[in-house]
């Protein structure tokens, strides 16, 4: 039955803003974003947010829902007692362009710095052959709908602006764990994850695969293997000795 | 003089889902500078919600399969009424186009021997569509997101700038195209963000905008599907075709009610589920259309058997084409067989182990259990049919993309003619990387032709400007002002009511009617707040895209006196084989920012002998007049 919620919502710039309360009628079925939505329709027409699909696929409305990192449009109204202050705060982790918007642009900078896919040589199109199994490993990462929740949550960056230049963030680091199971890449990123990406600043505390909406095992399926890549590679005594000796090539 | 932002390319695409990347791909990979554009972040598109798959006849599941059988099932699709030649280059260039993503990275699904596995699907003859689970559109959207990345990163080792030749401006939105003596100079736009303005000074402008969805109540669209490049090229001075032709799915969701529209893919029954009415009725097999006749399981036995023998067995009528199934459940629950909150039942529970359901559809289970508490790996879905596409759109040559405005391009959703009067379910995704790519290549080459750039005039950004910033003024005659998401809210409930899957002439009147109205009112629109990220600006913006869409499918849809794919007419019930080849063509009538449509009848080109060849008379007889067929060689030998 339709009940007066009780929304508390930041509104500001990256100026200043405040945390401002309202009174949302909410409806059987609803999710968080509806209420924003009516919210928009009703009393603040100009309160920006992002979303899309409104159906958990396109990870557009990240935002977080007392205090925790949330797809507006997963959130249902069911799980909060009618009478409780839900509490909507844009994700904290990056600077807020305008009420629930911020600007995750740091995102899109780090994809930019792996290495992308590559190929075998001469390998032609409609040649690709892979097992199911072999590509269920990278498939998984792949749901990844890119709503940064996880990088809003990594407490590497969430309080520490100054990490963000030598950290990729949960997200990216799972994307070289991707690309380094993909069955067919022939580039290597071992080196790279740990220098270029940070993947040493992580100390797996899961935290990232919590909030995934998709639930993908961000901790144990991506960063610890690769973590054990670079630990194999790095420090393990008898490869290092081994380098010391016949210096291969890459390592 | 206006504040804004400029800047120069060789070819500016606008929006970015997978027919505007793979553009974006084609015409970089030829050496050109490119900007895409895109109203929301970058990945965002609506192709990430394309769930069962990317059709191509490459022949994995079924040898059998080949580029000839898929182009039938595509015409038979879209009754006839397709552009053949696009429908031809669609079903030759699909396979290629597939093949070529995993070049870029992609992974689908794979079969035993670890080809690209296929899945069955509504219309398909053989198992079709290359597919990832139910996330299909999202390996699509984020292969060649990545494509593009690794293309800046080239771009950064030759330049030292990943983006010197390729950037895209997120969250950025297109208001005018701007012209030089007929040709396209220019697209004028807004940071949504800043609300600052922003021009793009090119000769070229691909058009990637997708569907006009949110002109509907019911829609399993994005805000982002509001028409707009429809609406770009109309007032550009291009015409829109097969706009009467409105695709309505016929499984979205249908409870609960914030979330009634939203898909569920056509995978659920390419995969073995069935529909059944309240009375736990398999209803379609009542349904199979005469056109369709002897090509579908006529019992359950047989439909059953189908899914493990395809040779010796007709295919389940719970995967006829999709206006068929929506018409179908129109009707059963019009009839009182309706499910508890006005739908049909969707049943994969009884059919599949609870294992397979989840590894097959993850993102079905994952979004009933999240959103409706439906466990569908033990209960039926409830569903009903949701606007889901739209078949009209720009009107291009099949080879190059090319609208009849010079210097303007249009592929995907927002281009008309591929799928006829209906699309089948896959289509649309491989529809996106042929025509994306043509559409990037014609571009090019025209871009390559040029003797000299046209440019843009001042006069023109001011217009853009005013006409972008009006909303803020509110009525100049300080009369009443009207709140945008009133209005749209009352334009979504006209065309769902009006010209939704059943139509009539007098409710199409009607329609028309209320479109007038809210015209009229669309001028006192005012919005509050400032320039900067205010959601009530854009949807003031947005709106005059809906409208002029809106009024272009009443048009035609009242124009068409017939039932053919996604334009049902209860007073003209019958397909009608004088429209087969007639098709509605809409043009703006002035220069109004939302200018009055005009539609006249154009008659498109007889098929190439040789592909007219590929289908049996008695098929044919179906569709056709008899004057058409009278020089068929079955007839004349």
């Amino acid at each position: 039955m339709a009940y007066p919620a009780k929304l508390r919502v930041w509104r500001g710039d990256a100026t200043s803003g405040e945390l401002q309360d309202f009174e949302v009628e909410a409806n059987e079925g609803e999710v968080v974003l509806d209420l924003i939505h009516r919210l928009q329709a009703t009393q603040t027409p100009d309160l920006a947010v992002r979303w899309n699909c409104k159906a958990g696929k396109c990870g557009s409305c990240s935002a977080e829902v007392n205090g925790r990192p949330r797809l507006l449009c997963m959130t249902r109204m069911s799980i909060f007692d009618e009478d409780e202050i839900i509490t909507v705060t844009p994700m904290r982790t990056f600077p807020v362009i305008r009420d629930l918007v911020p600007d995750v642009s740091y995102n899109y900078e780090k994809a930019r710095e792996i290495p992308s896919f590559t190929p075998p040589e001469g390998l032609e199109p409609g040649e690709y052959r892979m097992q199911q199994v072999d590509v269920e490993r990278s498939q998984e990462f792949r749901k990844c709908i890119e709503c940064f929740l996880c990088q809003d949550t990594c407490h590497v960056i969430r309080d520490h602006e100054e990490n963000k230049e030598a950290f990729a963030g949960p997200r990216y680091l799972m994307r070289v764990a991707e690309l380094e199971m993909h069955p067919l890449d022939v580039a290597d990123r071992v080196d790279a994850v740990q220098d270029a990406q940070g993947l040493g600043y992580c100390n797996i505390t899961k935290c990232c695969t919590e909030v995934c909406p998709e639930s993908i095992h961000i901790t144990d399926n991506a960063l610890i293997p690769m973590k054990e890549r670079v630990a194999d590679r790095r420090y393990d005594p008898i490869v290092w000795l081994g380098n010391k000796i016949f210096k291969r090539n890459g390592a | 003089m206006t504040e804004v932002e400029r800047h120069n390319y060789d070819v500016v695409v606008i929006g970015a889902g997978g027919a505007g990347l793979r553009a974006v791909i084609e015409a970089r990979q030829r050496g050109l500078s490119v900007a895409v554009v895109c109203k929301s972040l970058f990945g965002k598109a609506h192709t990430v919600m394309a769930e069962g798959g990317c059709a191509a006849s490459m022949g994995n599941a079924n040898s059998h399969d080949n580029w000839q059988v898929h182009f039938r099932d595509t015409m038979r699709g879209g009754k006839f009424l397709n552009n053949w030649r696009m429908a031809e280059l669609h079903a030759k260039e699909a396979p290629d186009r597939v093949w070529e993503l995993e070049t870029y990275g992609a992974l689908f699904d794979r079969t035993a021997d670890g080809r690209i596995s296929q899945r069955n699907f509504g219309g398909h003859t053989y198992p079709r569509l290359a597919h990832v689970g139910d996330r299909t559109g999202l390996e699509l959207i984020r292969t060649m997101q990545q494509k593009i990345v690794s293309l800046q990163q080239e771009d950064h080792r030759r330049y030292g700038d990943y983006e010197a030749k390729l950037k895209v401006f997120a969250e950025c939105t297109v208001t005018e195209l701007v012209k030089e003596d007929g040709r396209v100079a220019g697209a004028f736009g807004y940071w949504r963000e800043s609300g600052r303005f922003v021009l793009f000074e090119t000769p070229a402008v691909v058009l990637a905008t997708g569907g006009i969805g949110k002109s509907f109540k019911v829609t399993s669209n994005s805000w982002e599907y509001t028409g707009d490049g429809h609406a770009l090229a109309l007032r550009a001075g291009a015409g829109l075709i097969n706009m009467e032709f409105v695709q309505f799915h016929p499984t979205g969701m249908v409870w609960p009610p914030s979330v009634k529209g939203i898909l569920v893919t056509e995978g659920v029954r390419g995969d073995g589920g069935v529909l059944k009415n309240a009375e736990g009725e398999r209803f379609m097999f009542r349904y199979i259309p005469d056109v369709f006749k002897g090509q579908y399981a006529d019992s359950e036995e047989e439909a059953d058997r189908w899914y493990t023998d395809q040779e010796g067995n007709r295919r389940t009528p719970d995967l006829l084409p999709r206006d068929e199934v929506a018409r179908a459940i129109n009707t059963e629950v019009k009839e009182g067989r309706g499910s508890p909150h006005g739908g049909m039942f969707l049943d994969i529970a009884s059919r599949l182990p609870t294992e397979e359901i989840r590894k097959r559809l993850p993102s079905m289970y994952h979004q009933f259990r999240e959103l409706a508490d439906v466990d569908i790996t033990a209960e039926p879905m409830e569903v009903g049919p949701t606007c889901h596409y739209v078949m009209g759109g720009i009107e291009v040559d099949p080879d190059t993309a090319a609208s009849t405005v010079p210097g303007l391009f249009a592929a995907g959703e927002c281009s008309g003619g591929m799928h006829g009067s209906n699309r089948l379910g896959g289509n649309s995704l491989s529809d996106l990387l042929v025509f994306g790519r043509r559409a990037g290549l014609g571009a090019a080459e025209y871009v390559e032709s040029l003797d000299a750039r046209p440019s843009v005039s001042e006069a023109d950004v001011t217009a853009g400007a005013t006409h972008a910033l009006a909303p803020f003024d509110g009525p100049d005659d300080g009369g009443g002002e009207e709140n945008p998401y009133t209005l749209h809210t009352e334009l979504q409930q006209t065309m769902n009511e009006l010209v939704g899957i059943i139509r009539k002439a007098d409710e199409i009147e009607k329609a028309i009617d209320r479109l007038a109205e809210i015209r009229g009112r669309i001028r006192r629109v005012t919005v509050e707040g400032n320039r900067q990220y205010n959601p009530g600006w854009h949807l003031a913006v947005d709106l005059r895209n809906m409208l002029l869409v809106s009024e272009c499918v009443a048009r035609a849809a009242l124009r068409r006196t017939e039932s053919r794919g996604g334009h049902t007419r209860d007073d003209f019930p019958q397909l009608d084989a004088q429209w087969r080849n007639r098709l509605l063509v809409c043009a703006a009538a002035d220069d109004q920012p939302v200018p009055a449509v005009d539609v006249e009848v154009k008659e498109q080109p007889p098929m190439r002998r040789d592909l007219l060849e590929l289908f049996e008379l008695s098929e044919l007889e179906k569709y056709y007049t008899e004057d058409e067929l009278a020089g068929h060689p079955e007839r004349t030998a």
